[in-house]
């Protein structure tokens, strides 16, 4: 989606406007056999095992309400039961609780599609589907023309759509929905297809729609959009709504869940395990550290694996000696997923002077905030003991820390994120 | 809202929008008379248009099959089995009654994979169900007037008289297509989760067509067989098709079954048959689109 995460949406008033959508605990559940049975062949050489049922709640309790005008988001990850959720809304599938109303003709784009039949030419398809969302024949042959010139495809409507390519379809599709001139719009992840320039079309006739007062209920991965598209929005997760209202925050919700749920460990960068000892150290010394423990932790003291852009990197290390170390340095070393070195930070003892020892045993603890300026990405933080650090014995032993995210939804190029306090001024040539 | 997750209420204020209605789901019927009747039509025309434009022999392939087959069996019955020597108008007979029963089965045949068929249409789209397995019998029904020309035009030219009772004929076929809708909806239904049922009414519809008074007429079964042969809906519109279009000394249908309480059975079959075709199909249509 090309949408310029730095514009933010001017908020809207739109309290005043009638409720369109009303969705009170919904509930829905799909039994998924734990063997396929769809044969008589297997009914009968198993005649007496009962088919067993696993029941999967797809959406376990939803409440949600829509007003006149407003763009309303659903994110969540893949799973969550969105798509679901459109089809009940488009009447595709019957809820099994609770109650949904609507106010006003509804036009459903479910997972990229409209409902087309592959064997007929683009022209028919459009004319059945004008039929579908309630036009007559004449007005759905009416607005044939608009659609394919919306969708780029005036040369191609006589074509039958197997022979179509996905994007082409994707354009069909998303045309006639926005030509059918309906009130309410459902519409699931239209943005993860496409070129740039239909991508843009996209954000323009969604803006379009915006300012026409369209009601829109828009299902994406794309937290920049839901930031600059929506007025409101809501995040599901398992069947359930776990934070809805401010699109900023909900978009920060799902980003935090997302990475929550990876464990760093099966998305590992190609790097060893934690507290594991670098390769590369001076072979013939004797090991002199060995890690304890160490973890990233947020405000409240948690222990996370993500930190958000721009919070600080609250560190913790305990690392014990495993001889004694006179002078010893610590340097942290910071590697994003192309094993690029971004920065690294070092720390010595707090001492002077002979003090400066830390005994064979003994564990250090090292804990502190760190600035943190790193853009969006995956991280590993390694620590290097230095021993006797300004002499020639210097003796270094690298040990893998841990992997983290930092995540958000600016779009900063490059490596380090740049702290810009500029003024822009205007002057005549030779003033 | 009872477990105290949070809700999406809109922030109070504006109240509900006064056209605010419930949504039930997708059904067999529903969402306007003139919507289905559009939808049916288009997915008739789409399907007729198939079979006719994007073949190279296009309406000869439809008349291919019924011709074929009436080929064949006129010559089985008159050259080898000599059933047809005493019916009157054997060879007319024969290749009505086939192109009448190609209709029955061409439209069940077709309906058995027909909401399986339009998948992509209802994965993603609310209309009635319904529609899908009736515009299958209105397909067949098209290619059943179209080969009724020939037939009419084979009648004539072996100097089947014209009879005022033609004009019954329509009513014969009403009823053959109320059995034809029922069927279909039943199978199409069921199709959907049993996929058996696909070879099963192959089979079934095979063995009716050897069941049903189709190639020889009704006099030629001994009579203790009679009332078995009259269980079947198929039976009496046979009969009384024959009746009233071939030969108006051939024994109507009541006739053949005796009095009305030998057609009790075929029309207690019939209204069974039609009840728990309903039943079946406006109990599946709403969970089709997810058990696709
Ligand atoms: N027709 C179906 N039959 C069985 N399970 C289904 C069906 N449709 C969806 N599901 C299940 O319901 C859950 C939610 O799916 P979906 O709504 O498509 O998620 P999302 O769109 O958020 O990725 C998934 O676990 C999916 O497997
Ligand atoms: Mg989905």
């Amino acid at each position: 989606m090309i949408t310029d995460p730095l514009v933010e949406t001017q908020t809207r008033d739109l309290s005043a406007n009638p409720v369109v959508i009303s969705v009170e605990g919904l509930k829905k559940s799909f039994n998924i056999p734990l063997h396929r049975v769809e044969s008589f062949k297997e009914r009968t050489v198993h005649p007496l095992r009962k088919t067993e049922y696993r029941e999967l709640k797809a959406l376990d309790g939803i409440d949600f309400e829509v007003r006149k005008g407003e763009f309303f988001g659903i994110v969540g990850r893949n799973g969550s039961g969105k798509s679901t959720l459109l089809k009940i809304l488009a009447s595709i599938y019957r809820a099994d609780a609770g109650s949904v109303k609507m106010a006003g003709r509804l036009a459903p784009f479910i997972e990229l599609g409209v409902g087309f039949n592959h064997d007929l030419t683009a022209h028919d398809n459009v004319i059945m589907n004008g039929v579908m969302m309630g036009l007559s024949r004449q007005e759905a042959a009416a607005r044939l023309d608009r659609v394919v010139e919306f969708a780029e495809l005036d040369d191609f409507k006589e074509l039958k759509l197997k022979n179509y390519s996905s994007g082409m379809l994707v354009r069909l599709a998303f045309s006639l929905m926005i030509q059918a001139d309906a009130d309410i719009m459902l519409i699931d992840e239209v943005l993860a297809v496409g070129d740039a320039s239909f991508q843009q079309k996209c954000a323009d006739v969604f803006n379009r729609m915006r300012d026409a007062g369209k009601t829109i209920v828009l299902v994406t991965h794309d937290m920049a959009a839901v930031e600059s598209f929506c007025d409101r929005a809501m995040l599901i997760e398992g069947g359930h709504i776990v934070e809805a209202g401010e699109p900023r925050a909900v978009a920060r919700a799902y980003l935090k869940l997302n990475f929550d749920a990876e464990t760093p460990r099966e998305s590992t960068l190609g790097f060893h395990e934690e507290g594991e000892i670098e390769d590369d150290f001076i072979p013939g010394v004797d090991i002199q550290a060995r890690l304890i423990d160490s973890w990233l932790e947020n405000e409240e003291g948690k222990r996370v694996t993500n930190v958000e852009i721009g919070d600080p990197l609250r560190l913790n290390v305990q690392i014990q000696a495993l001889r004694d170390l006179n002078r010893p340095l610590f340097t942290f070393q910071i590697n994003d997923a192309k094993h690029t070195q971004v920065t690294g930070f070092n720390q010595t003892l707090e001492v002077d002077g002979p003090g400066d020892v830390i005994r064979e045993g003994e564990r250090v603890t090292i804990s502190g905030e760190v600035v943190n300026r790193l853009t969006p990405g995956r991280y590993l933080l390694t620590c290097w003991v230095n021993r006797n650090r300004e002499s020639s014995e210097r003796v270094i032993q690298g040990i893998k820390l841990f992997e983290f995210v930092v995540y958000g939804m600016k779009r900063t190029p490059g490596l380090v994120e740049a702290e810009a306090d500029l003024d822009v001024k205007v002057s005549l040539e030779d003033d | 809202m009872t477990d105290g997750s949070p809700t999406a209420a809109a922030p109070a204020s504006g109240g509900p929008d006064p056209g605010l209605q419930e949504v039930t789901g997708p059904s067999a019927l529903g969402g306007g008379w003139r919507r289905s009747r559009d939808l049916l039509y288009l997915i008739a025309v789409n399907d007729f248009k198939k079979t006719y434009f994007d073949t190279v022999l296009g309406y000869v392939w439809s008349l291919f099959r019924p011709l074929i087959l009436f080929a064949v069996l006129l010559f089985v019955f008159t050259q080898i089995f000599r059933i047809g020597d005493d019916v009157p108008h054997y060879p007319v007979m024969l290749l009505f009654n086939i192109v009448v029963f190609t209709f029955f089965q061409e439209a069940t045949l077709a309906a058995v994979t027909s909401v399986v068929a339009q998948e992509g249409v209802v994965r993603k789209t609310q209309f009635p169900r319904l529609v899908i397995p009736l515009a299958v019998v209105l397909t067949a029904l098209f290619n059943f007037g179209v080969n009724l020309v020939v037939v009419l035009v084979f009648l004539l030219a072996s100097g089947v008289p014209v009879e005022w009772t033609w004009l019954f004929f329509p009513f014969i076929v009403a009823i053959l297509t109320v059995i034809t809708v029922a069927v279909s909806l039943l199978v199409s239904a069921l199709f959907v989760r049993f996929r058996d049922v696909g070879i099963i009414w192959g089979v079934l519809a095979t063995a009716l067509f050897y069941a049903t008074p189709v190639l020889y007429p009704i006099e030629v079964v001994p009579e203790r067989f009679h009332e078995i042969v009259l269980i079947n809906p198929l039976t009496p519109i046979f009969i009384e098709l024959r009746h009233l279009v071939i030969d108006n000394s051939a024994p109507t249908a009541l006739d053949a079954a005796g009095g009305w309480l030998g057609l009790l059975p075929a029309f207690l079959i019939t209204v069974a048959l039609c009840l728990i075709a309903a039943k079946v199909f406006s109990r599946e249509a709403p969970r089709i689109a997810e058990e696709l």
